[in-house]
């Protein structure tokens, strides 16, 4: 990832010809930010204007505001320019309220937590 | 350098690139750097039926994939997230990759 020239900046693996676009970084953790690349470097640290998380639970989505993010590098999976044309979701999807994926992503860490403790106690039946 | 200069060589070709999180990502090898950072251009999500060993259990990435499907057309990936890349067959010359490789230990 080194410094382009203007030139070929479009030719190169640099982060260059994403400055100033709308992007999707995903993380190492899952999640998905949105926001406007600001600065990077070669570690792919990047600094987000206006970033916001996307956080999707089954049909449900919601995007919750961060203001400025500087992700540090090693964080970054992908980064992805995002098209704003296209930018909408699948139509089925619904955008919620904070509060509401809030609730839908606890009840979702509690049914996976569940399915986790039955499959513990069930584990002395060799089920594999 | 050796892998370096040989994704080099694979330019414009259409690639797979599976990362450590088990998602898969087709598309045209746009550019690469020495980190073996990857530019992918008309990117696609991997069909899940067609390769079943890379099934992704985590249902948080089949929506990132319905997301990154629609909106994003090319990406950046981050070199240290790679596990595998899948080349196109008639991409690899094993001839040339063999005398480069000798080449490189003997230190030349």
């Amino acid at each position: 990832m080194s410094w382009a020239g203007p030139e070929d900046i479009h030719l190169s693996t640099s982060l260059a010809s994403y400055l100033d676009r709308k992007l999707l970084v995903l993380l190492r953790d899952g999640r998905k930010l949105m926001g406007t690349l600001r600065s990077f470097d070669q570690f792919a640290n990047a600094v987000l204007e206006g970033a916001c998380e996307r956080v999707i639970v089954g049909e449900l989505y919601c995007d919750i505001p961060l203001g400025l993010y500087v992700i540090r590098g090693e964080n970054v999976v992908l980064i992805g320019e995002l098209d704003l044309e296209r930018e909408e979701l699948p139509p089925h999807m619904t955008r919620v309220s904070a509060a509401e994926i809030r609730r839908a992503q606890k009840a979702e860490r509690e049914a996976t937590d569940l399915k986790g403790t039955m499959r513990k106690r069930m584990e002395f039946l060799d089920l594999d | 350098m050796l892998f370096f200069s040989y994704f080099k060589d694979l330019v414009g070709r259409e690639v797979t690139v599976e990362l450590k999180n088990d998602l898969a990502i087709r598309g045209t090898l746009h550019s690469v750097d020495q980190y073996l950072n990857i530019k992918l251009e008309n990117t696609r999500v991997v069909d899940q039926d067609k390769y079943p060993h890379m099934v992704i259990q985590c249902v948080d990435y089949n929506s990132v994939f319905s997301f990154c499907k629609l909106s994003v057309r090319n990406c950046f990936i981050r070199g240290s997230v790679v596990r595998y890349v899948q080349l196109p067959p008639e991409g690899v010359d094993i001839e040339l990759l063999h005398d480069a490789t000798r080449r490189e230990a003997r230190g030349g």
